[in-house]
C-alpha cells in the first residue's frame, strides 16, 4: 500500500461546501408508506414491469426485467403490495413506466438476499450476480456495471481504478461510505481485480476527504494502491481520474478500456461486494441531503422509490427562503420543478439551495478573457463553441471539438460574463449528433 | 410546499464570485498606484485629465447605448477603466479637450460601433491615443510632456533616440519615475508593476502575457549590444510597462490559449523594438499593442488549444 499525489491540467476550485454533513453518520431514511420505482433508471434500455397491480412482492424481488444488454434489473425496495404499475412523473422530466408499490413495513427479504460464499464461486457465477442484481454506476452515470466490467474483446485491462474523488461540491455520500464501510470498498474492488484478473487495484480520493482516507489506507494490503487527488473540479470525471493516476489520456470517442482502465465509483463496488457476498440488490442507495435550504442536513440511506419530497420531510423541510431542489451535486445535478418525484439509483444527492445561492446572474457579453479556456478539463475553448451554438454554426462548433465536452459546467462556473456556456455546447452537441445520425441513416 | 415556486435552470448551479464588474474593479485598483504617483509627480493637473477622461467615457457610454436603445452597461466599469487608461496615456499638457476628444472617441466610434463590450478589435484606450498623436501631435509629444518646472528637456526615450538633446535619467529614477517625463501614468515602473503582481494575484491576468513581452524586449536589448543598464532602460523607458501590464494584457483583443498569447507577446516585444532601435519613431509600444491586436484573431484561428485524448497511437 503506497499514497501517491495526483492530478490533472484544468479544472477548477469551487467553494465545496462539504461543511454541512461531512461530520454526519449515516442514518436511515424513515420507512415510507409507498414508493414509486422507475423502470427507467439508468444509461439504457428501459426495464419491462414483471409485476402486476395487486401481486405481492418481497423486498429485493425482481420486478423490472433488464430490456437488454445495455440495462440493468429493477428490484423492490420494499415488501409489500403492488398499488399500481403506471406513469408518473420522473426527475427527468418525463412520465416514465413506474411500479407502484405499498409498503407492508415488514421488509420480508426475497429467497435471492442470501450469503454466498466467494471462494466457490467462478468468475462467470460472479458476473451473473452483478447483472442480475441491477448493479449500475452509482456515481450518478448509471451505466450498467456488468457492461462496464465486460471490456470489449480483445482489449488489456491493466489497471482497475476505484474513483473516491466525489469532487462535486456539497456531496459527501462517498465519503460517509468509505469511512463507514471501508471493507465493502475494498471488498468490492478486490472482487472486481478477481473478476479482470489484476493482481494490483487502485483507489483516488481526493485530499479533503483525509478520514476516509485514512480508513480506506488501514484496510488497504499490498494490492492496493490508495492515491490521494488534489482537490479539484471535475477530478472524479472517469477521464480525468485515469489521467491523475496513470498518466494516460483516454482518446477522443473512446472508452476507458482503450487504454486498458475500468474505472468503477467506490459506492457501486460495495454494491458488487453486497450483491456478490450477500446477494443483496441495489434497491437503496446513500444520498446527501444538504445546501442552504434545508432545515437538518442528513446524510441518509434511501429506498429507491422513496419521493424527495419525503426524503426533505425527514430533514425538518426546506428552509422559508428556498429556492431550488437540485438532484445530484451544483455542478451537474439537475433542478427539479417539484419535489414529487422518486429517488433513483442515480439520486447522489438532494440539494437545496436558499434564494440567495439559487440566484442566477444575467448573462453579459463575452470579454474573452478565456477564462473558460484556462479551465476546460477536455482543454476545448468553450467559448467559441458556445458562440458558434448560439449563431446556429453547428459545423464550426463541431470543427471546435464540441462533442468532446463532458458538460462538467467548469467553463460556466469560471466565467465573469455569467454566459450560459454549457447549455449552448450541449444545444451544439445535440444537433451535431443528429445531423451525423442522419447523414448515416441517408447513406445506408 | 406545492404554493412554493422552484427556480429550475440548467448546470452548473453555483458560479464564482469574479465578474466582468470585480474585474474592471480590480484593474482600476491596480492602476491606482500609478495614478496617484502621476498626481504627486505632476501635479493637480493629472488628476483634472484622470477625472476628464473617466467621466467622459462613462457619459460617452451611456449616451450611446441609450441613442442605440441598448441596455446601459456602464455599472461594469469597463467605460471607466478605458477613460483611466486614456488620461495615463496623455501628457500632462494635453489640453483638457483633447482628454475629451479622445475619451469619446475612444468610446463610440472604437468600442460601441463595433458592439460594445467584447467586441472591439483594437484596444479602445490605444487606438484613442493613436488618433489623438495624428491629430493634435503637438499637444501629444514634445513639450507636452514637460511640467512647468522642468528640469529636464525631453522624455528618456527621445533623449536616448536622439530627437532630443539633454541628460538620460539614472535607472532607479527610470524605475521609481521621479524626474522623468513621459505620459502621466507611465513614468514609474515600479508603481505598474505593482499594479500588475496585484492583477495576478486576483487571477484577473495570467503573466504570460506582461513577461512574454518584456522578456522579448529585454532579450532583443541584449543581442542588439545595449548592455544590460541598457536593458533595464528599455524595460523601464515609456509607455512599456504600462503597455506590456495593462493595455496587452486586454481580453478582447489578445490571444485565447496560452501558447497564442505568448506568440502575441513576442510579436509585441519585436515590434517595439524595431520601431524603438531601427525606427523613426522613439517610442513603440502602442503601435505593437495595436498591430498584434489585429493579428490576435488571426492567432486564435491557427493556435487552438490541443484537446484531451487527441489522437494518440498506443497510449
Amino acid at each position: 500500500m503506497v499514497t501517491k499525489r495526483a492530478t490533472f491540467k484544468g479544472g477548477i476550485h469551487p467553494a465545496y461546501n462539504k461543511h454541512y454533513t461531512e461530520s454526519l453518520n449515516i442514518e436511515d431514511m424513515a420507512p415510507v408508506k409507498q414508493v414509486v420505482i422507475p423502470m427507467a433508471m439508468h444509461i439504457g434500455a428501459p426495464c419491462s414491469p414483471v409485476v402486476n397491480k395487486g401481486d405481492k412482492v418481497k423486498m429485493g424481488q425482481l420486478i423490472g426485467k433488464a430490456g437488454g444488454f445495455v440495462s440493468a434489473n429493477i428490484h423492490s425496495s420494499v415488501s409489500g403490495v403492488v398499488a399500481a404499475v403506471e406513469k408518473r412523473l420522473t426527475s427527468d422530466g418525463q412520465m416514465t413506466m413506474c411500479v407502484v408499490i405499498d409498503n407492508d413495513f415488514e421488509d420480508t427479504p426475497c429467497d435471492e438476499i442470501k450469503s454466498h460464499d466467494i471462494e466457490r464461486l467462478t468468475k462467470e457465477d460472479i458476473k451473473e450476480i452483478i447483472a442480475s442484481a441491477g448493479l449500475v454506476g452509482l456515481g450518478g452515470a448509471t451505466f450498467p456495471t456488468h457492461v462496464k466490467l465486460a471490456p470489449p474483446e480483445g482489449t488489456k485491462i491493466d489497471h482497475v481504478i476505484l474513483n473516491g474523488a466525489e469532487c462535486e461540491p456539497y456531496l459527501t455520500s462517498d465519503d460517509a461510505l468509505m469511512k463507514e464501510y471501508p471493507e465493502k470498498v475494498i471488498g468490492g474492488l478486490k472482487i472486481i481485480m478477481k473478476l479482470l484478473d489484476q493482481q494490483k487495484g487502485y483507489i483516488g480520493i481526493e485530499s479533503n476527504k483525509p478520514a476516509a482516507i485514512a480508513a480506506i489506507e488501514k484496510l488497504a494490503d499490498e494490492t492496493i494502491e490508495v492515491y490521494t487527488l488534489d482537490t479539484k473540479y471535475p477530478q472524479g470525471s472517469e477521464k480525468h481520474l485515469i489521467t491523475a493516476i496513470t498518466g494516460r489520456e483516454v482518446p477522443s470517442g473512446a472508452l476507458p478500456s482503450a487504454v486498458g482502465c475500468v474505472v468503477s465509483n467506490t459506492a457501486t463496488a460495495a454494491s458488487v461486494y453486497d450483491a456478490v457476498m450477500n446477494g443483496k440488490p441495489v434497491y437503496e442507495r446513500i444520498v446527501t441531503v444538504t445546501g442552504s435550504g434545508i432545515k437538518t442536513p442528513k446524510v441518509l440511506k434511501v429506498r429507491i422509490g422513496t419521493m424527495i419530497s419525503e426524503i426533505i420531510e425527514f430533514c425538518g423541510g426546506l428552509t422559508d427562503d428556498a429556492k431550488k431542489v437540485i438532484l445530484g451535486g451544483p455542478m451537474m445535478g439537475f433542478a427539479q420543478y417539484t419535489t414529487d418525484v422518486p429517488a433513483t439509483k442515480g439520486t447522489s444527492g438532494i440539494l437545496c439551495l436558499n434564494a440567495k445561492d439559487a440566484a442566477i446572474q444575467e448573462p453579459s457579453n463575452c470579454i474573452k478573457c478565456a477564462k473558460c479556456v484556462g479551465a476546460c478539463p477536455m482543454h476545448l475553448m468553450p467559448m467559441y463553441i458556445a458562440a458558434y451554438s448560439q449563431k446556429l454554426d453547428y459545423d464550426k462548433a463541431a470543427e471546435y471539438n464540441a462533442l468532446d465536452c463532458i458538460e462538467c459546467g467548469s467553463c460556466a462556473y469560471v466565467c465573469p460574463a455569467k454566459r450560459p456556456l454549457v447549455s449552448a455546447i450541449r444545444v451544439a452537441k445535440r444537433e451535431i449528433t443528429a445531423k451525423r445520425k442522419k447523414e448515416q441513416e441517408a447513406k445506408k | 410546499m406545492s404554493d412554493r415556486v422552484l427556480t429550475v435552470s440548467s448546470s452548473p448551479h453555483i458560479r464564482s464570485k469574479q465578474t466582468t464588474m470585480s474585474i474592471m474593479r480590480d484593474v482600476l485598483i491596480a492602476l491606482a498606484p500609478a495614478s496617484i504617483l502621476s498626481i504627486v509627480f505632476f501635479g493637480w493637473k493629472s488628476l483634472l485629465l484622470i477625472a476628464i477622461c473617466i467621466v467622459s467615457c462613462i457619459a460617452a457610454e451611456a449616451a450611446m447605448q441609450k441613442f442605440m436603445k441598448k441596455p446601459i452597461t456602464v455599472g461594469d466599469l469597463s467605460a471607466a477603466v478605458t477613460g483611466l487608461l486614456i488620461a495615463l496615456n496623455l501628457p500632462i499638457n494635453a489640453p483638457w479637450w483633447v482628454a475629451l476628444i479622445g475619451s469619446v472617441f475612444a468610446i463610440t466610434i472604437v468600442k460601441q460601433l463595433f458592439g460594445g463590450i467584447g467586441f472591439n478589435f483594437v484596444n479602445p484606450a490605444l487606438a484613442a491615443r493613436v488618433f489623438l498623436v495624428a491629430s493634435w501631435p503637438t499637444h501629444m509629444s514634445g513639450s507636452a510632456y514637460l511640467p512647468a518646472d522642468a528640469v529636464s528637456s525631453a522624455t528618456p526615450l527621445a533623449i536616448w533616440s536622439g530627437e532630443s538633446a539633454g541628460e538620460l535619467p539614472s535607472i532607479l529614477q527610470m524605475f521609481l519615475g521621479n524626474g522623468v517625463y513621459g505620459c502621466i501614468g507611465e513614468v514609474s515602473a515600479a508603481a505598474l508593476i505593482l499594479g500588475g503582481i496585484y492583477l495576478i494575484i486576483r487571477k484577473v491576468i495570467t503573466p504570460v502575457i506582461p513577461l512574454g513581452y518584456l522578456g522579448t524586449v529585454a532579450v532583443f536589448s541584449l543581442i542588439a549590444g545595449l548592455g544590460f543598464d541598457g536593458m533595464l532602460f528599455q524595460l523601464f523607458a515609456g509607455g512599456l510597462m504600462l503597455g506590456a501590464i495593462f493595455m496587452a494584457t486586454d481580453y478582447v483583443t489578445s490571444p485565447a490559449t496560452p501558447l497564442g498569447q505568448l506568440i502575441y507577446a513576442i510579436g509585441c516585444g519585436l515590434m517595439t523594438c524595431i520601431i524603438r532601435f531601427y525606427g523613426g519613431y522613439s517610442e513603440g509600444v502602442m503601435f505593437s499593442i495595436l498591430f498584434m491586436n489585429i493579428a490576435s484573431p488571426l492567432i486564435d484561428k491557427y493556435i487552438r488549444a490541443k484537446k484531451y485524448g487527441e489522437v494518440k497511437k498506443n497510449a
